[in-house]
């Protein structure tokens, strides 16, 4: 266990450094960055005073190497287009976009678990015929369409739920004020329905799929028919043999669950105008904003990072059979 | 065949008659399974129209036309041409521009597989075949790339170097090589001790030819199930990059595109606009999905003895 730990914590180490890596590099790769932080008609002084006052005459393992010190810091430079810490403006924006994100995981979880259970004790049936067919049109719906058509039938023809906007929930929590956050809570869940179903469905779709094959799997096992054998009740059988191991598959895939929603999240805020990272992100990009972007992309990874270390970890404790493969590696 | 028919040209007819059984096995369980087929169907038709999207094409799809602005679907054109699925917010004919947009998904799809399939069958194979520190280096490559979300990478990668059809297809096989360097590796460390492999090696064969010519094709059969998912998941990813104008140069229609534009119009409620690209790029996916499920079916011996 152990080693295990120590192996994963040095792994996502080098993952860290290859994120800032890139990050770094995608400043530089555009030609000279100073450039982007110069008006048009400065002058030729002007641009060699902002070259070094950026320190984008050094060499760049020094660049990077302040790049990264920044970094630990917490400074991330000046957006380009706001004049404002990047930084500071993604953390305003991260709220939004945890709520988005973890409303969507509920949904592409939540679901997939009755719905991959039902399939799979129904195997062949009607039922089972009408979940997978709905799971192969979740996997083949792109995440952003199915919000524009969401917004033309249940926004604009229907009018029953708002196409755009949000309602702050987690912001003024964290600001201590419950009270208001209590009396958002309706609404933010209403503004939330329809971009957290078009981010969800694929994932939904996926789960619902493993979940069923997963099950099938271990029904199919030596202790399950024993478990039958012995006269115990189906659902016993199911609650207390087959579902605790049929879930370790999907406990492994939360992590990447969540890094997949992310990027559902940055492309379908743009379609709802909902005020997250991913629609910052979204103009960053189109006004070349380039430390907006790093500080975007660099937050993004980092908390994928972490959950997913958290995950790991915490999946050894789940599954036994981890530990015992890590003494023979 | 002269000569020597006993050498080379026996099993080569051998392997070409046991090819056709199987190609004639593989189209009666399609056609019987109904739905594989309405997907080839389908792709065929896709392929074709890509292909000769300029002679199909009613029109110019950047041919704009400010006077039938918007127009809906079957409403008149210009030259006595019907705009069957209406004109855009330029007058330009949607039905023209979603049979160009198909040649960008479809090619970028396959390209992009055909980049990040070639990659990744390289870098399994000499991980499994030399292990050791290759083969550590190799996976950790692939940990850190999956450890860091996919769209993020590409938006970082396209945001420097800018969009353009082959950034799109580098970044997008980049983005796939995991999947098939961990299924190559598994195989072909199975595969490196069976005896086959063993007399190759016995009779002096070289390194590369062993990798290429005796294990390669042996594990080639599996990887089209990735594929065909594969195109499917990278057609999505086109779409998306694109809708976010990070994909190919605005005077190419494609499919991405075409949705981004529709949300301009979409409270004016041209709903044309946004539900033609849209059930095209979910048909195609569709297809991809479904040959896919198939193929895997078909190709699992567990499932094949099954009636």
């Amino acid at each position: 266990m152990g080693s295990y730990v120590v192996r994963r914590l040095l792994q996502s180490v080098v993952v860290v450094i290859g994120v800032t890596l890139v990050t770094f590099l995608a400043l530089q790769a555009g030609g000279d960055p100073t450039y982007l932080f110069v008006s048009e008609r400065a002058s030729q002084e002007e641009i060699e005073a902002t070259r070094q006052a950026l320190g984008f005459d050094r060499p760049l393992h020094e660049q990077y190497l302040s790049f990264v010190g920044d970094l630990v810091r917490g400074d991330f430079g000046q957006s380009l287009s706001y004049r404002q810490p990047a930084m500071e403006i993604i953390l305003e924006a991260l709220p939004a976009t945890i709520e988005l994100t973890l409303f969507s995981m509920v949904i592409a979880l939540l679901l997939a678990i009755p719905l991959g259970i039902l399939a799979a004790i129904n195997r062949g049936t009607a039922w089972d015929g009408s979940i997978m067919t709905f799971s192969m049109l979740g996997q083949s719906i792109p995440n952003f369409w199915m919000g524009i058509m969401m917004i033309l039938f249940f926004g604009l023809y229907l009018r029953v739920f708002p196409i755009s906007g949000h309602v702050p929930f987690l912001a003024p929590m964290m600001e201590g004020d419950i009270g208001t956050a209590l009396s958002n809570l309706p609404r933010t869940i209403l503004h939330l329905i329809l971009p957290g179903i078009a981010v969800g469905t694929y994932s939904l779709a996926r789960n619902t799929r493993l979940i069923r094959s997963s099950l099938l799997e271990v029904l199919e096992q030596d202790y399950v028919r024993t478990a039958r054998s012995k006269g115990l009740p189906e659902r016993r059988v199911l609650i207390h043999h087959a579902l605790r191991n049929a879930w370790l598959p999907v406990v492994t895939i939360i992590g990447l669950e969540f890094g997949f929603l992310l990027g559902g999240v940055v492309v379908v805020e743009t379609v709802f105008s909902y005020p997250g990272i991913g629609r910052l992100l979204f103009a960053a990009i189109n006004q070349r904003d380039i430390p907006l972007v790093q500080a975007g992309v660099v937050l993004l990874a980092g908390i994928f990072i972490v959950l997913n270390l958290v995950v790991d970890l915490v999946y050894v404790r789940l599954d036994p059979r981890v530990k015992l493969a890590e003494g023979r590696g | 065949m002269s000569d020597r028919p006993g050498e080379g040209a026996v099993p080569a007819i051998r392997r070409e008659t046991r090819f056709r059984t199987e190609l004639r096995r593989a189209t009666r369980v399609m056609v019987d399974a109904r739905w594989p087929m309405f997907a080839v169907i389908f792709l065929l038709a896709a392929s074709i129209a890509a292909v000769f999207g300029p002679v199909l094409s009613p029109l110019d799809p950047n041919r704009q036309n400010l006077v039938l602005r918007l127009a809906g679907p079957m409403a008149p054109g210009p030259d006595g041409v019907v705009f069957w699925l209406g004109s855009d917010a330029l007058g330009r004919d949607v039905l023209s521009r979603l049979l160009y947009g198909g040649r960008v998904s479809l090619m970028v799809g396959i390209a992009a597989i055909t980049v990040g399939g070639s990659i990744g069958i390289v870098a399994g194979l000499l991980s499994g075949y030399f292990g050791g520190w290759v083969d550590d280096l190799i996976m950790r490559l692939a940990d850190i790339q999956l450890a860091f979300p996919f769209i993020l990478l590409a938006i970082m990668f396209l945001v420097v170097m800018g969009s353009g059809v082959w950034n799109l297809v580098l970044v997008l096989g980049v983005g796939q090589w995991v999947t098939y360097a961990r299924i190559v590796r598994a195989d072909t460390l199975s595969l490196r001790e069976k005896e086959f492999v063993e007399a190759a090696r016995a009779m002096g064969d070289s390194t590369a030819s062993i990798i290429f010519r005796t294990i390669l094709p042996n594990i080639l059969a599996p990887l089209t199930v990735i594929a065909s998912f594969n195109v499917a998941s990278v057609i999505l990813s086109e779409a998306a990059l694109s809708f976010l104008g990070l994909g190919v140069p605005p005077s190419v229609p494609t499919w991405g595109s075409m949705l981004a534009e529709s949300r301009d119009t979409l409270v004016a409620n041209k709903w044309w606009l946004a539900v033609f690209p849209g059930v095209a790029i979910m048909l195609t996916v569709l297809s991809f999905n479904i040959l896919g499920d198939w193929l895997r079916d078909f190709l699992d011996p567990r499932l094949r003895e099954r009636p």
